[in-house]
């Protein structure tokens, strides 16, 4: 029997809750509605990265987790804390520039909210890039 | 994982922390009030996540899990796939660098057409390999 890791299920199930949101935000971006409400015309870049981000890239993480070598027999994949340190930083950066994106662009000041938002994501992709190296190699 | 996997994963892990620094950059810059040249890296950051990124991570795991041959080589034309890896990291560096520097309009279209090229190169080496496992 194959045991998905637990954090792989936070990844792979965070990554269908992001589908679902951006298939249906991209109901709402659609030209009737868009039309009606301008915040739907700012949602654009949200769209893509919950889509990009929040599904493929949360996918990928989290499939990479568990498939790749392992690091080493009492440590197989590497140190989970900085794969935590990911998945939270990630999602928590994907939330915060759902929110500030839209809101900067009409107008609100929310420059500390996208510094947050950048910084969480920026930590996210490097702590998984710093996780998986080691694990990528010949055997 | 074979030394081509390794490769490409590598190269597609740096690009992965390539383009989130860009894109970091990018959307901090209001709130830094930074001057960054959106047009410019925008093009950039895409073109690291869409093509250095993703592309190349699922082309090197495909190099690594498809099933292999019982005869001659295992993997098959592995130097198709070489040659795959090559266009496409020729081709992203192109089209990034034509994006930031301004480079002369065809060098991008040159960048596009070798990513085009890996592919369908990878496509060469990859198809026989499209087979039940044991085949």
């Amino acid at each position: 029997m194959v045991h998905l890791p637990t954090l792989t299920r936070w990844f792979i199930k965070s990554a269908m809750l992001y589908l679902m949101a951006a298939l249906l935000l991209s109901i709402a971006l659609q030209p009737p509605l868009r039309q009606e409400l301008p915040l739907l015309a700012t949602m654009w870049p949200t769209y893509l990265h919950l889509l990009v981000l929040g599904w493929l890239t949360q996918l990928i993480f989290g499939v990479a987790l568990w498939l790749f070598p392992k690091y080493s027999p009492s440590r197989p994949r590497g140190d989970e804390r900085l794969s935590w340190a990911s998945f939270l930083l990630l999602n928590l950066g994907l939330l915060l520039r759902a929110v500030a994106e839209p809101s900067h662009a009409l107008g609100y000041p929310v420059g500390a909210l996208l510094i947050v938002a950048a910084l969480a994501q920026l930590l996210a992709g490097w702590a998984f890039v710093l996780n998986t190296w080691p694990r990528v190699r010949e055997r | 994982m074979p030394r081509l996997s390794v490769w490409f994963v590598r190269t597609a892990l740096v690009y992965l922390a390539a383009g989130f620094t860009l894109g970091a950059a990018l959307l901090a810059a209001p709130g830094l009030q930074l001057g960054v040249p959106a047009a410019r890296l925008l093009p950039v950051h895409i073109e690291f996540l869409l093509s250095g990124w993703m592309i190349q991570l699922a082309l090197g795991v495909a190099f690594w899990i498809l099933p292999r041959f019982r005869v001659g080589p295992e993997r098959g034309r592995e130097d198709l796939a070489w040659l795959s890896y090559a266009l496409l990291n020729l081709g992203v560096v192109l089209a990034a660098a034509g994006a930031v520097v301004g480079l002369p309009a065809v060098l991008p279209s040159i960048g596009h057409a070798a990513q085009a090229m890996s592919a369908g190169v990878f496509a060469l080496h990859a198809w026989p390999r499209i087979k039940v496992f044991g085949a």
